[in-house]
């Protein structure tokens, strides 16, 4: 199962805030999508995950353009947490986790025992089986993101798309997203699609990343050889030092100053 | 609260709606008990008390139920499409636009008063349309929408005032279909309201778990694979027949679709696999007694249902808002 962007324009009104993008995302990689405010990362994202529309360009989901499968279907293949959700003040996470059987079930069919036993099982690969009956609203902040995560695992893709999964998490909560998502893709072969703000999280968690400037792919690969000084300088105006993490065999970056 | 607690409350609000309904048949100018009731039905029909309680009462009754009912559905329905605890049939312009074709019936066309219950319907449905084409932009966002529910609503009000100004002979009149009242209802009236009751009730019945999909956000819900802007519609297609109807049969009766739901949801919590048969019970108990109230609290005199529905359910929304279940009340972003 892979997905594949090809020259994607998107237009917010008369402003084209994606020039083009082509990408790819193989089977079992984790891909991840950078760049500055505005790059248009998220309206990547939001694009391979069909909450926007495309102007021009397409989304080949398994070889098959996406505006020709059903969106049951895509939901089928394709997980979403997006970084924009709501919840009700009483929602529990084990309901929650069950919405993610939603795509499998058919009209006014109720959860079947396989269904359950999914969720449960979705719950305990996210550490959230014994959070089972708490309500959301009253969760930490890594809880409640991995009971969301749970939730996803429980639509049984092959393919997880997260937009800026760490934000408003302190570090510790987003070291325990970082390293959940890496396990579900290192044990089940989910391939991973990301948005992350953080280079150095960037840099060490992902296979692949794509720079993304002013709405065009500025540059793409292994993270070791796409990041360099003049790659932070072009894309996000810092000079910075890169040094070598030996402990985690990557790039990493300390800034040093604004360049404008 | 765990779904047996939820199943015990169902069936607690079904049990009260049964005794509502005989308190209701049994109160009013002249008292009759429950027993009476069943005796003059069975073997008493010739008699005034039968007249009193097969002509009047029962339909009556009745009808009060299917308006809470509807109401009460469509109120929660909204609610939770668009993510908003301020969104009920108001907000769409179903009182808006049945309040305006109606009292131009009413007032321009007396003549043809009986056609203002169904034109009150088809403005419903038109001031629906209109403020969901006008929210339209490549989808609807709820806020966009409940935005122009507003300033549509207060152009048809304008239209209202301006009727009333211009008519000020004719406004006693309309009165009642103003303030919503049940005074004059017949079993002829039922078959204006039954239909839509039946058939979007049953038809909400099945679609609980996209009305929570829904409530996870725009994003989220795409992402299970529901179809958001499709689902929206049909939502508000069914919300605009069933409190259309009802205004149609009453008047404009709007609070109970605000007001209800939020006291069903203190009461039971938000999942809709509960909340929507529990607003079916909590709909028809709450507009059955007002109803009752209305009758008996100045005898010989009537009061609107519509008053005593703002000067009972106000103070107890606002008393069970306060509440524990109303501190942590309403839908946080995260």
């Amino acid at each position: 199962m892979d997905i594949r962007g090809n020259n994607i324009v998107v237009n917010y009104d008369d402003k084209i805030v994606l020039k083009g993008v082509s990408m790819e995302v193989n089977k079992g990689e984790i891909v991840t999508v950078i760049g500055p405010n505005g790059s248009g990362k998220s309206t990547l994202i939001k694009a391979i995950c069909r909450s926007i529309k495309i102007g021009d360009g397409e989304i080949i989901l398994d070889g098959k353009n996406i505006d020709n499968i059903p969106t049951k279907e895509i939901a089928k293949k394709l997980a979403v947490l997006p970084q924009v959700k709501s919840v009700s003040n009483d929602l529990l996470v084990e309901s929650l986790a069950s919405y993610g059987r939603f795509p499998h079930l058919g009209f006014g069919k109720r959860l079947s025992k396989a269904d359950r036993d999914i969720v449960e099982w979705a719950m305990e690969k996210t550490g959230t089986l014994a959070l089972r009956d708490r309500n959301i609203m009253t969760l930490s902040g890594g809880e409640r993101q991995r009971a969301w995560i749970a939730m996803a695992l429980a639509q049984k893709t092959d393919i997880l798309v997260l937009d800026e999964p760490t934000t408003y998490l302190d570090i510790s909560y987003q070291m325990e997203v970082l390293e959940l998502v890496k396990e579900l893709n290192e044990t089940l072969g989910i391939s991973i699609v990301m948005v992350l703000h953080d280079l150095n999280q960037a840099i060490r968690y992902s296979d692949r990343i794509y720079v993304l400037k002013d709405g065009e792919v500025f540059d793409h690969g292994d993270p070791c050889e796409v990041i360099n000084r003049d790659l932070l300088k072009d894309v996000f105006n810092i000079e910075a030092d890169i040094y070598e993490d030996y402990k985690n065999n990557c790039p990493y970056i300390i800034p040093n100053k604004i360049e404008r | 609260m765990n779904s047996r607690k939820q199943k015990i409350t169902i069936l607690v609000f079904f049990t009260l709606s049964i005794l509502t309904f005989l308190v209701s048949v049994g109160n009013g100018a002249v008292q009759m008990s429950p027993v009476k009731i069943i005796k003059t039905l069975l073997f008493d029909q010739g008699s005034t008390s039968y007249q009193i309680i097969w002509n009047v009462r029962i339909p009556r009754t009745i009808v009060a139920a299917l308006v809470g009912i509807n109401l009460s559905l469509a109120g929660v329905v909204l609610q939770g499409i668009m993510r908003n605890p301020l969104a009920s049939p108001s907000t769409i312009g179903v009182s808006a636009g049945a309040g305006l074709v109606g009292l131009i019936f009413l007032i321009l066309f007396p003549q043809y008063y009986y056609l203002a219950p169904i034109g009150s319907f088809l403005g419903a449905l038109g001031a629906t349309m209109l403020i969901y084409g006008l929210a339209w932009n490549g989808g609807v966002m709820p806020t966009r929408m409940i935005l122009a529910g507003v300033a549509v609503s207060s152009l048809f009000g304008a239209g209202n005032n301006a009727l009333m100004t211009f008519y000020p002979d004719r406004v006693s009149g309309v009165l009642n279909f103003m303030v919503g009242g049940l005074a004059s209802i017949t079993w002829g009236d039922l078959k204006l309201i039954f239909p839509y009751t039946i058939i979007c009730g049953t038809i909400l019945m099945f679609l609980p778990t996209r009305l929570n999909v829904l409530m996870l956000g725009d994003e989220v819900s795409t992402g299970l694979g529901l179809n958001v802007e499709k689902t929206r519609f049909l939502f508000i297609i069914l919300s605009s027949f069933l409190a259309g109807s009802a205004v149609s049969v009453v008047g404009l009766l709007g609070f109970v679709g605000l007001m209800v739901p939020h006291i069903t949801r203190i009461l039971i919590g938000s999942d809709h696999k509960y909340l929507l048969p529990a607003c079916i019970f909590t709909g028809a108990i709450f507009v059955m007694l007002c109803d009752t109230i209305s009758r008996v609290i100045f005898q010989p005199t009537e009061v609107p249902v519509g008053i005593i529905i703002s000067a009972i359910g106000a103070p107890f929304f606002l008393y069970l808002l306060k509440g524990k279940g109303g501190l942590s009340y309403g839908h946080k972003r995260k």
